[in-house]
């Protein structure tokens, strides 16, 4: 019996849950593997898109956005997340606003064995924040991030969802 | 070099109904000086990010004009948000920075390359529609009203008398402040903007 490798996971599901949950705006650094989400987002008239120079801005602009009434998303890399800690504690958890980011999850993969010490910290690094999050690898798994919106909003706090395997659905 | 204090005041004459965010030592001359509190908006309270959530609110807001005033040591821990804010261009943007050139609230430490640094030759390089700066009271209060019709985002560059702090930090004097929360609260509130 041959298991079937559960469909990859495609940028547009990632878009239909941003437009689902009212995104309006997504700050990002772009990694090697997100071009094409990174061109879909661009043309997309219902979203406004803020390169950012490094990691911790994004948390800071994500912040102003949503005192300033907007719904924004932090896009970025698990290496950078590490990098905002200190933009994570006073822009995102002592804020108290609902805030959801999504980090590529670079080094991570199914069998267990971790080579790359971004993927060892990332999950310890959210443990220590005490900031809940949900793991996406395929299409299935969008929902998930729904749940993390609702979970955001109920708490308002930030939730993270990590992208397993790093967007390599993402690629054309 | 120029007080903060006559910076501030000389300021105050022209700025009409924008939404100010000061951050630093600066921040806390501005809240003895500001005639509109509703109006005042604390954002801070991460190593130089303000500038950062500024830029976010500036954004969210685009028919406010949304004045912030940063510091050098602050601007030099995120330098890189110059090319950000200057990508997104935001039209409502004035960023004025408070140089006394030195980490006042630690000792009076001097920043990086304290007194070489051009910033407003950064900030232009960076892509901001215009970039001044001032050492002097007089010209700054000769500019100001014509830089706050610019087109932004605009970067304004001071040179500011340094207020060295010595005291160790718990033994200082502590002025009553509102916090970030009540100041998000009322700018909320006077711009009409839902709280969920």
């Amino acid at each position: 019996m041959v298991n079937q490798q559960p469909a990859l996971l495609k940028p547009e599901t990632l878009l239909e849950e941003f437009r689902k949950n009212g995104v309006t705006h997504v700050i990002t650094i772009p990694d090697s593997e997100t071009n094409y989400l990174y061109e879909l987002m661009v043309e997309q008239d219902w979203l406004d898109v803020i390169p950012a120079s490094r990691e911790g801005e994004t948390f800071a602009i994500a912040m102003g956005l949503i005192v300033g009434g907007k719904v924004p998303v932090c896009l970025i890399q698990n290496t950078g997340m590490m990098e905002s800690g200190d933009s994570i504690r006073g822009m995102a958890l002592d804020a108290g606003f609902p805030m959801v980011f999504i980090v590529g999850y670079r080094g991570w993969n199914r069998h267990g064995v971790v080579t790359d010490s971004a993927a060892r910290y990332t999950e310890p690094f959210l443990n220590a924040m005490g900031i809940n999050y949900y793991l996406v690898e395929h299409d299935d798994d969008g929902p998930r991030i729904s749940v993390a919106f609702d979970e955001a909003k109920k708490n308002s706090r930030p939730v993270a969802v990590l992208i397993g395997d790093e967007y390599h659905g993402f690629n054309r | 070099m120029i007080n903060a204090e006559d910076v501030f005041e000389t300021f105050q004459k022209h700025r009409g109904d924008a939404i100010v965010i000061a951050t630093g030592t600066s921040g806390r001359v501005w809240r003895n000086t500001s005639t509109n509190e509703r109006r005042d908006l604390t954002l801070g309270n991460t190593m130089g990010q303000t500038s950062s959530s500024a830029l976010g609110f500036a954004l969210a807001q685009p028919g406010e004009k949304v004045v912030f005033f940063d510091s050098e040591g602050s601007l030099l821990m995120n330098l890189g948000n110059l090319a950000t804010i200057a990508g997104k261009k935001p039209e409502n943007f004035f960023h004025f920075l408070m140089d006394n050139e030195c980490y006042a609230t630690t000792g009076g430490q001097p920043v990086p390359n304290a007194s070489e640094i051009d910033y407003a030759e950064v900030a232009k390089g960076a892509g901001y529609a215009s970039a001044h700066s001032f050492d002097n009271l007089e010209d700054f209060a000769t500019n100001v009203e014509e830089i706050l019709k610019e087109t932004g985002p605009v970067f304004v560059a001071l040179k500011i008398v340094p207020k060295v702090e010595n005291l160790p930090i718990g033994l200082r004097a502590r002025q009553p402040e509102r916090s970030r929360a009540e100041t998000i609260k009322i700018v909320r509130e006077e711009l009409g903007i839902s709280a969920d």
